[in-house]
């Protein structure tokens, strides 16, 4: 059924492009949003306000228009701006690196939304307990909130990480040579576009399949002792 | 910096814009009108009408929405001659049909599950009710079901839609002239990268907080029992 003349290969070297990408992007997306949570809760006015405005802006744009923005439109911008200095300087992004900034930008913003109710979730007793006890906010954060905060927002971060994944395909259009471009190439190559492409909807199915395994597993290790 | 790009593209622009509008209204409506049959089928107790939906559901929330366009409008060119014989490779030649034709499906999936979800979650005991006054199927649902799975399902399926007006920036890829597309053209002929790529964004973040805000006046409206 699926005689892609020795493509399928190519397509499987696209994968592993596909999940660096879409790993280190969600690791991004958890920095951001750990910190776009504890700014959005923090005392500081200006913090909350960027924080919001961050998740708002990001929420508001399609991922291409962001993904193209930041491909194309950050070096020129750049350029512009140096030549009105006098400068001439080229910047040329890696599309592995601007696929990742901007699929962790992107997902950031949600995951904020997610690590901000999963803080929410541990009882302010404990945090009074532990200050009360003389923790810094910092080890307060790290021994109490935080190791609490991630099983609660494992469910949140699946539902991201299974968008994440699939949002990689777009990275095809800034020429990263992923599941979609390799899949293109075998397209033209063997001209068979609809087996080439069916070859490569049926591996995101398996990226979710094991995905939703992993996250059962991950929900059954983190609630033992909870039940 | 080339803002009087944007100025002089305005009317162009603007079309793009409508061109998205129509997109989105398209494949919402479509797209509710199958949700609904896909809802109903996956909440059948006979398996024979649960499983093709399922699997439908499953395919289209579970693959990238890039994957399905491409398989639709180039892997259509597969099966040219097999759709000709039945009259219909006219319309799969056509970008916009296909972009349609995907949107609406990808739609339908994602909200037959938030649907189905919401009528689960009404309470069994009023459907229980309602047999015991002798109501049949077609009164049960359209009386007691539908109307409060309608409030239950508002703020995921308003969500949706703003997700899939977001996703039909990605009609440009398969040469479609919407927001995106547009403004694509408008690039490769100006070189005014991120002058043009911002503002298709602010326009794109003026259609979602606009929809965003209409959505929660509805909601309001919906839930005016409550307060």
């Amino acid at each position: 059924m699926f005689n892609l003349e020795g493509y399928s290969f190519a397509i499987f070297l696209g994968l592993q492009q596909t999940l660096l990408v879409g790993l280190l992007a969600m690791l991004l997306a958890c920095f951001i949003g750990v910190f776009g949570a504890l700014a959005k809760t923090s005392s500081s006015k200006a913090l909350r306000l960027s924080a919001s405005f961050y998740t708002a802006t990001i929420r508001g744009i399609p991922e291409l228009i962001l993904l193209l923005l930041i491909f194309y439109g950050v070096p020129t911008i750049l350029q512009d701006l140096s030549a009105s200095f006098g400068l001439e300087i080229i910047i040329d992004l890696n599309p592995f690196i601007a696929g990742v900034i901007t699929l962790g930008f992107i997902y950031g913003a949600f995951s904020v939304e997610v690590f901000r109710g999963a803080f929410g979730q541990v009882p302010i007793g404990q945090i009074e307990a532990a200050r009360a006890m003389g923790m810094r906010p910092g080890l307060i954060f790290y021994r109490i909130l935080f190791p609490q905060a991630l099983r609660y927002s494992i469910p949140g971060l699946s539902n991201i990480w299974m968008l994440l994944i699939k949002a990689t395909a777009l990275i095809s259009v800034i020429q990263l040579d992923e599941v979609m471009r390799m899949t293109k190439i075998a397209a033209n190559a063997t001209q068979k576009p609809f087996t080439a492409y069916l070859f490569a909807a049926l591996l995101f199915l398996a990226i979710t399949l094991v995905s939703i395994l992993i996250q059962k597993y991950l929900e059954n290790k983190y609630t033992r002792g909870y039940h | 910096m080339s803002w009087h790009v944007v100025w002089d593209n305005a009317g162009w622009l603007l079309e793009g814009f409508w061109v998205t509008l129509q997109l989105t209204a398209s494949a919402v409506s479509i797209g509710l009108l199958l949700a609904l049959v896909l809802a109903l089928l996956t909440l059948s107790t006979h398996r024979y009408y649960r499983w093709p939906a399922e699997t439908i559901t499953f395919f289209f929330r579970g693959t990238p929405l890039l994957v399905q366009l491409f398989l639709v409008y180039y892997g259509s060119g597969q099966f040219r001659h097999e759709l000709d014989s039945i009259g219909l490779w006219t319309y799969f030649r056509e970008a916009h049909f296909c972009a349609i034709f995907v949107l609406a499906l990808n739609t339908a999936a994602y909200s037959a599950e938030i649907f189905s979800g919401a009528i689960r979650s009404v309470d069994k005991n009023q459907i229980e009710a309602g047999r015991a006054v002798g109501m049949k199927n077609f009164v049960l649902y359209r009386r007691i079901v539908l109307p409060q799975a309608l409030r239950i399902a508002w703020t995921g399926y308003s969500n949706e839609i703003i997700f899939i007006m977001q996703a039909t920036s990605l009609v440009s890829i398969i040469t479609v002239l919407d927001l995106t597309g547009v403004a694509g053209r408008i690039i490769s002929k100006t070189f005014a990268i991120y002058e043009v790529y911002i503002a298709i964004a602010i326009m794109y973040l003026v259609i979602t907080y606009t929809m965003v805000f209409i959505f929660s006046r509805l909601e309001k409206r919906l839930n005016r029992h409550k307060n």
